[in-house]
């Protein structure tokens, strides 16, 4: 029997073993248990099953700190074994290693539970549905079904658990003129009628994909970003750009903003929302997470993230686990969504997502990016036809500034699909962003 | 190596068609000083199995890093529940899958001892302060991460193949900034490579400090990056990048075969160009080399037990084979190549890029630069995006050189271009001799669903492109 939160009792009960007088421990527990299947052509390529978990232990002597982790079984004997080999050599290097001047952990203790509450469909059921309401359709990618855990306890008595469970269709359907459009459906609960709702759509997009590809000259257009667009380049905007270690060292993407040499338009307002995300909220040093970071407000530049490191680095309070946003929340626009949004864009294109985004000149926050699934043509208000890839090349000053004509005042909760080693718990709540003069170079 | 798990493992098993274990071990040591103050030392310690079951037509896998008896026999069960459950809708059948009754060993491994840290830990301080080498350095680090691998594949028939590696990647970082620019120089997060820390030396790592952290200063002051379309000399820091994402993405079977649409994406490469479809011009020639000495994804066996060996992908500029496993290769019935690999014990093994290497050519370093009249060279990738197709691409520099009347002139900041994978490659004018030939090596190559992150190989020589759109857009 799977009994993530007895694992981490019981290795924190070894720990405090292993812990001598003169050391102080802090330990971070990691698990998770999914289902993973992948899919293509509308069946299943790699089926399967992942059972994961890890212990990340930083052992702290007076001022020095080593890290390690190990991946822990269900078996106490097994878990005691691997402890023991890890404190040792964590120990051994306690003697090479020097003083730290940035090291910070929670000494108040404050211990927390949060289990969140979700019902997890039978995967092989939901599939099953899957399946058949998006027959004939080729449908690629991948269903991911499952919980985490996330765990904190150090040595002075402090134990914080966090549990959820969710699950994630994160797919796309495609035509033989090599367009396509995503089918997504993420949740805590079950709702076949959501899932049909979620293929309607798709259906319809589909209907218009199949006509033509209009490929447009280079040049600058008015276009709508959805918010999963926008949410790449506020992705790529994050990479630093919010980091106060970047800005302290003159690296951030934003620095003009950060520098007040440039603002954004005034109804752009960005706020880090940890308690509105769905992570947990304490941090892996332990201590517990501000409700709320403003990062922009009205266009200008109000607060960097600061991690563990940077806060002792640059003496001000942690307010994030890590510098990149994980639960960013942007404040609503006017622009209606829907067919009525599309009567604002009037002419011009359509963008459901873009994909890879980099910086073609940081120092300004230039980003490139491609065209990707359902990206349209409009005129006079209605979709003509799917386009061929474009690359865009625009600055956030301009996307987000001097360029932006509207927000919309519907959002969408934009919950990170990636599974790198982990099941991503990043969000972006986010409107749609309706730009003049969007530049694309080929 | 002495792993007791395929014995622990077969007698818990469940009766099934097929079943194979594949499991995985790794140590990895991390040291990284930054602003001359060592950060915390991480050593990860990880393992566990990876289960197939193969039954009728259905496969299914159960990952478990719960190495006791129990843990792996829930893990066989789940991946016969999935096996049984994909069967009627499986994209292609069970016995597409190798069924591995050989045995195999590889070994490249130079385990390292916890007492050189203290050692490391010394000269990579003393290789941050060379970096800090004025006050417009405002930020820089010297990192080493260091990793040992062990792997054991055994199967239901016998088979038993086990796999061994030390690898390595350093870093060098320097950030400089004048209060209106920043510009930064780095070397080594492409020059991951398989061996010990005699390897460090090898690469010149404690010798580059002072050069970094001048190409950075000298950034700041330099010119930008012109516009135009001129001849374009890539160095290997940059080549490594223009191969692997237009050269070495575009011709992996899963993407040609549509499995990545999703995610990765697809390519422009269609199966019935593989024998006659130019990709390059006749310079260019392209081999997957699993046992290029020292290099960052050499191996004997991929992670489904197929051996590896050295094939020509691309010979005298035409398409010869893609970048597929066993699998890939019987789905799309083209001969491919072992590069079946997964992350660790926790994922899938799908087609990836193992080794992927431009042949050298015949020209010195001089002659390229003085076969050019007017151009820009450039190292070191800094920014990369190109479509899903892997066509359209635009790359960016941390650091370009004017080529005039066949002489280098002056050094330029913010260098990009841009093209197409399909004509690029074709425009292919000159490839530097073995003297410009670079063993590197990415760890960050991503893909697949669920994700994963591998690591991959790729020497190259320096190379010019004739007609290229180079600019700046600072």
């Amino acid at each position: 029997m799977h009994d993530p939160r007895g694992q981490f009792e019981s290795v924190r009960a070894m720990a405090a073993t292993l812990t001598r007088t003169d050391e102080v421990c802090l330990l971070n527990f990691l698990g998770e248990d999914s289902d993973f299947v992948r899919l293509s052509r509308g069946r299943m390529r790699q089926a399967g099953h992942v059972l994961h978990s890890e212990l990340r232990v930083c052992l702290i002597r007076d001022r020095r700190q080593t890290q390690g982790a190990c991946t822990l079984t269900h078996d106490p004997t097994h878990n005691r074994s691997r402890l023991e080999k890890l404190f040792s050599e964590l120990r051994l290097q306690l003697d090479f290693v020097h003083d730290d001047p940035y090291l910070l952990y929670a000494t108040a203790v404050c211990s927390t539970e949060d289990n969140r509450h979700f019902d997890l469909p039978d995967s092989e059921h939901a599939l099953t549905e899957i399946l058949a309401a998006a027959d004939g359709l080729d449908l690629v990618g991948l269903w991911a079904n499952g919980t985490l855990y996330r765990g904190f306890a150090n040595s002075l008595g402090q134990t914080n658990w966090f549990s959820t469970g969710s699950f994630h269709l994160d797919s796309s359907c495609h035509v033989d003129n090599g367009q396509s459009v995503k089918l997504g459906y993420a949740g805590q609960a079950w709702q076949s009628e959501d899932l049909r709702r979620a293929v309607g759509r798709v259906r319809e997009h589909l209907e218009v994909l199949y006509r033509p590809p209009k490929a447009l000259a280079p040049g600058r257009y008015r276009a709508f970003l959805a918010p999963q667009a926008l949410g790449e380049i506020l992705g790529l905007a994050g990479w630093g750009g919010f980091s106060l270690k970047s800005l302290r060292t003159q690296h951030t993407p934003l620095i003009k903003l950060m520098r007040h040499e440039k603002a954004l338009h005034p109804s752009v307002t960005l706020v880090e929302e940890h308690a509105r995300g769905l992570n947990p909220q304490f941090t892996s040093s332990g201590f517990p997470k501000p409700h709320a970071v403003c990062l922009i407000e009205s266009g200008r530049s109000v607060d960097c993230l600061a991690d563990q490191r940077s806060a002792a680095e640059f003496g001000i309070a942690l307010n994030a686990e890590t510098e990149t946003p994980m639960s960013l929340v942007m404040e609503s626009g006017r622009l209606p969504m829907s067919s009525d949004l599309l009567e604002e864009l009037e002419t011009g294109l359509y963008i459901s997502n873009l994909w890879y985004c980099n910086f073609s000149d940081r120092h300004d926050c230039r980003v490139t990016a491609t065209t990707r699934f359902a990206c349209f043509w409009v005129e006079g208000g209605t979709l003509q036809a799917p386009i061929t890839t474009m690359r865009m090349d625009e600055t956030l000053y301009h996307l987000l500034g001097d360029g932006l004509a509207g927000l919309t005042a519907e959002r969408q909760l934009i919950i990170d699909p990636g599974t790198y080693e982990w099941r991503s718990t990043t969000s972006m709540l986010l409107s749609g962003a309706l730009i003049d003069g969007l530049t694309f170079t080929m | 190596m002495n792993s007791p798990l395929p014995e622990l493992f077969a007698d818990t098993m469940p009766p099934v068609d097929y079943w194979s274990l594949r499991w995985t071990e790794s140590e990895e040591q991390i040291i990284q000083v930054r602003q001359n103050v060592l950060e915390p030392t991480l050593r990860r310690l990880r393992s566990g199995a990876f289960i197939t079951v193969l039954e009728g037509e259905g496969a299914g896998y159960g990952a478990t890093c719960d190495l006791s008896r129990e843990g792996l026999r829930t893990a066989a069960l789940e991946a016969r529940e999935w096996a049984r459950a994909s069967a009627p809708r499986a994209l292609f059948e069970a016995q597409n899958l190798p069924r591995v009754d050989w045995r195999g060993v590889y070994t490249a491994a130079r385990p390292w001892q916890s007492d050189v840290l203290a050692d490391l830990i010394a000269a990579l301080m003393e290789t941050a302060r060379k970096i800090k080498c004025h006050e417009r350095i405002v930020d820089w680090q010297a990192s080493v991460r260091l990793r040992h691998t062990r792997t054991v594949l055994c199967t239901s028939l016998g088979g038993k193949i086990e796999q061994e590696w030390t690898d390595l990647i350093p870093e060098l970082v320097a950030v400089a900034s004048n209060g209106v620019d920043t510009q930064r120089r780095s070397f080594g997060a492409d020059c991951g490579r398989q061996g010990g820390l005699e390897q460090l030396e090898k690469l010149g790592f404690f010798s580059l400090p002072a050069r970094i952290a001048e190409e950075a200063l000298l950034l700041l002051e330099a010119p930008n990056c012109p516009a135009a379309r001129i001849d374009l000399l890539l160095l290997p820091g940059q080549m490594i990048l223009q191969l692997h994402e237009s050269i070495g993405h575009p011709i992996e079977l899963d993407r040609i075969l549509g499995d990545e649409r999703n995610y990765a994406g697809g390519s422009f490469v269609t199966l019935d160009m593989f024998g006659h479809y130019r990709y390059g011009s006749e310079l260019l020639n392209v081999t997957f080399d699993p046992a290029c000495p020292e290099q960052f994804a050499s191996y004997a066996f991929d992670d489904e037990g197929s051996a590896a060996e050295r094939q020509y992908l691309i010979r005298a500029g035409i398409l010869e084979r893609p970048l597929g496993g066993h699998a890939s290769q019987t789905r799309a019935r083209i001969a491919g190549v072992a590069c079946t690999r997964a992350e660790h014990w926790h994922r899938p093994p799908i087609d990836r890029m193992g080794n992927l290497n431009i042949e050298p050519g015949m020209s010195p370093i001089e002659a390229l630069v003085r076969g050019i009249e007017h151009g820009i060279m450039m190292d070191t990738n800094r920014s990369w995006s190109i479509d899903d197709q892997r066509n359209k691409f635009q790359f960016g520099c941390e650091c370009g050189w004017v080529i005039k009347d066949g002489e280098v002139k002056g050094l330029v900041k913010n260098p990009n271009y841009r093209g197409t994978s399909a004509t690029f490659w074709r425009n292919l004018r000159a490839v530097g001799d073995a003297g410009t030939w670079r063993v590197m090596g990415l760890s960050t190559c991503g893909k697949g669903e669920p994700n994963q992150t591998i690591h991959v190989g790729h020497a190259v020589p320096a190379c010019v492109f004739r007609d290229v759109d180079v600019f700046s857009n600072a």
